[in-house]
């Protein structure tokens, strides 16, 4: 049952960002979940909604999007989905996989929100009931890194 | 105004950059990690016991830091090697980050400790998410626990660097099947070692220090294919898979933030009598 502690970084994650942009409610969160990222979507959400409350994502939905684990095979070039449990040897020639190219994901991609009315620099007409990406912000983050890379330590 | 903002962060980013951190700062001081990742009852402790008993022997310097949610029990038991270990109880958290690793060796962790072994709380689920900064993962099973345990918990055994077999000396007794169990594991890890151990015995004892010692040394550790995927910055799982560019590490805003996550942290910690044990077993 880490899905606390995933939700409270989520919530976390999402708290710091609505606040750099001085967001003033946080509607929707969005993450991916991979089929191997070892997350529960259903206890993911009962957790988010605990961990929502009292910031600035109270009452926020939290959407999850699965994504199917799939591995690439080097001889063959083939790519599979390797399903549940996993199967990580090529289907075809019986090799070990290349490399997992989907499955691992647990990642914030989009977040709605609201802002106060913008100052509106310059731009005279801004529909405020626009809900499309208009200004994409992107927070580099650290990713998972590959505990196993040699060159890490 | 309503505005959708594409964020993409990864969720266990602020796990990873303390682990990757602590990963240096032991590396720094020239220790390595070792993470034992099990369910309950496997026989983490009794191989570890084993393990420092020749590690003491051998003048290896070796510390252990054993967690669970109560008792000092473990700590207890893994001090009658005279090694120096420390017991962390968690409160109910049923696993480690990254975070409460360092805080815990602060101040701990004795200088010149070539091998620190972390026995994280047993548990084959929430451990297997969280990178401690370790050389070398472990992922024990015991004889009794089927074959099939890598395809139930494929996370953990899926990104593990090493699958250590325990209690082998009833393997007989409970007609555990070793080809069926390396098929298994063979399946979610490919190419990973699969050792069998017996602490009662001895047999196989020595094996993981060993592992641990090579692994220190810069020897080649097993690279999992589950821990291949590029999770870095942009990545759409949809697209072909290109290598991620952006590889490089940078940190986030502010590592050290007492936001969010970290309240867990504190609430787990709350309380808990953190113990070292120099010796003397309460039986």
């Amino acid at each position: 049952m880490h899905e606390m502690s995933i939700a409270l970084a989520v919530v976390g994650q999402v708290e710091e960002a609505a606040h750099a942009a001085g967001a003033t409610a946080v509607r929707t969160v969005r993450l991916q979940v991979g089929e191997l990222a070892g997350v529960v979507p259903d206890s993911l959400a009962f957790c988010f909604e605990l961990a929502c409350a009292g910031t600035v994502l109270d009452g926020a939905r939290l959407e999850t999007e699965p994504v199917a684990a799939r591995a690439r095979c080097a001889p063959c070039a083939s790519e599979w989905p390797v399903g549940m449990p996993p199967d990580l040897c090529c289907p075809a020639c019986g090799s070990a996989a290349a490399e997992m190219t989907a499955g691992r994901e647990l990642r914030v991609t989009a977040v709605r929100w609201d802002e106060p009315t913008a100052p509106a620099a310059g731009a005279g007409s801004t529909d405020p009931t626009a809900e499309t990406a208009t200004e994409a912000v992107t927070v580099a983050t650290t990713g998972r890194s590959r505990r196993t890379d040699p060159e890490e330590r | 105004m309503c505005r959708v903002i594409d964020l993409q962060q990864a969720v266990l980013a602020k796990n990873d950059g303390c682990a990757q951190r602590l990963r240096a700062d032991l590396a720094a001081r020239g220790t390595t990690v070792v993470n034992l990742l099990s369910s309950p009852g496997s026989g983490k402790t009794a191989l570890l016991e084993a393990e420092l008993a020749l590690a003491a022997q051998r003048a290896v310097p070796v510390a252990a830091l054993t967690a669970d949610l109560a008792t000092e029990n473990d700590a207890v038991r893994l001090a009658r090697s005279g090694m120096p270990v420390k017991q962390v109880l968690t409160d109910g958290l049923c696993h480690l980050e990254a975070r409460m690793l360092g805080g815990h060796l602060d101040g701990w962790l004795p200088d010149g400790t070539r091998l620190l072994f972390v026995e994280n709380v047993g548990n084959l689920v929430c451990p297997a998410s969280y990178d401690l900064g370790e050389t070398l993962r472990v992922v024990l099973a015991s004889v009794t626990e089927g074959e099939d345990k890598p395809l139930k918990y494929p996370t953990a055994f899926g990104l593990a660097h090493l699958v250590v077999v325990t209690k082998t000396d009833i393997a007989g007794a409970v007609g555990f099947d070793e080809a069926a169990f390396r098929a298994n594991v063979a399946q979610v890890n490919p190419g990973v070692e699969v050792a069998l151990t017996a602490a009662r015995t001895g047999a196989g004892v020595g094996l993981l220090l060993d592992r641990a010692l090579a692994a220190a040394d810069g020897g080649p550790v097993h690279a999992p294919v589950m821990a291949s995927q590029p999770l870095t910055g942009h990545h759409h799982h949809d697209e072909e898979a290109a290598p991620e560019p952006h590889e490089h590490t940078h940190a986030p805003e502010d590592p050290h933030d007492g936001h969010g996550h970290a309240h867990g942290h504190e609430h787990a910690h709350g309380g808990l009598a953190s113990a070292q044990h120099a010796g003397g077993p309460r039986s």
